[in-house]
């Protein structure tokens, strides 16, 4: 590991370099638990204070915890289908909003005021053990949902329409927790150095389109997730119609 | 690292994004042009078009970002530097 810092007038880029906690054996990357407590607190903020003093007519922030519940469950209903997404609305709506909120978390907030001993605070998930660890969840969850739905029956699907298919669909397993995790991490990593590099050059005014390209993929990214998330959990509980 | 290493990694790391950009690009050039034709065709239905060329657009481009990650790698935790 060659930890590289470009000197930059605003903003210090900082790739391989972390804020260390030793746990036992374990050494951790400190500066990922910080920012992603604080994502964690503020969604849970946003919450509690939505859904205080439920009214009626919604207004302010329990009208937007309607909408983002009203958007999620069509996500979910859309891809997992009318019989088993209530059970999973929960896991998606987290997924999507743990991810945005620390996308959009590491792009916005200004974590350069608070000063770490070592490493900087950012997104959660720029860290490749943040995005693996959920991308982890996700293939438990799926087949979760096929064992517990379907018993063994769900290793049907395996051989299904014809066991040539048996040696690909064992690979997907693999392949999906790794595409999962490398595609979020790898967009909002590129995003940051994309922004850093560029006020690295110019530090004024040029790096502001692409960083509100970097909240829209960002965004994105945070959907895509979901979306993944929900078509595999769908796959794996979904009936043929015979 | 030696000089060797790190010129290989700097070369590979170049390839690796931009050998890894071609085919997404044509993958996104297609896909894009596909919905033009089809909100030509049909205008109403451009919300629908448009939410699933967006998706499908950043389906291509994690295939670019597997190649900046492999960059990335070669770059910050090169696994040969010794």
């Amino acid at each position: 590991m060659v930890p590289l810092s470009f000197p930059l007038p605003f903003a210090e880029l900082e790739v391989g370099r972390h804020l260390y906690w030793q746990i036992g054996g374990l050494k951790i990357h400190g500066q990922v638990f910080l920012s992603s407590w604080l994502v964690i607190g503020a969604l849970l903020a946003l919450v509690v204070a939505g859904t205080r003093k439920l009214e009626r007519d919604p207004r302010g922030a329990q009208n937007l915890l309607e909408f983002l519940w009203e958007y999620l469950r069509d996500i979910a209903r859309e891809y997992i289908g009318e019989k088993a997404y209530r059970d999973w609305l929960p896991f998606i709506g987290t997924l999507f909003l743990f991810i945005f909120v620390s996308n959009w978390g590491g792009a916005l907030v200004p974590w350069k005021l608070i000063h770490l001993p070592s490493g900087e605070l950012g997104a959660p998930t720029a860290d490749i053990n943040t995005t693996i660890a959920l991308a982890l969840l996700v293939s438990l969850a799926y087949f979760y949902a096929g064992l517990s739905r379907k018993g063994f029956r769900y290793f049907e699907y395996y051989v299904e329409p014809t066991p040539i298919m048996l040696p690909f669909k064992i690979v997907e397993d693999f392949t999906k927790p790794l595409s999962l995790s490398f595609r979020l991490f790898g967009n909002i990593l590129a995003d940051e150095l994309v922004v850093a590099v560029l006020a690295f050059l110019v530090p004024l005014i040029v790096p502001l389109p692409v960083m509100f390209l970097g909240l829209f993929t960002s965004a994105i990214q945070a959907l895509i997730f979901a979306t993944l998330a929900a078509y595999y959990i769908g796959e794996a509980v979904h009936e043929e119609a015979h | 690292m030696d000089s060797i290493t790190s010129a290989a990694s700097v070369v590979a790391a170049g390839l690796a994004v931009g050998l890894g950009s071609i085919g997404p690009g044509i993958g996104q050039g297609t896909a894009s042009g596909g919905a033009v034709e089809g909100i030509a065709r049909q205008p109403e239905a451009e919300g629908k078009i448009r939410g699933t060329l967006l998706l499908s657009l950043a389906f291509m481009e994690s295939l670019t970002i597997y190649g900046l990650v492999v960059a990335l790698v070669l770059l910050f935790a090169n696994p040969f530097a010794g």
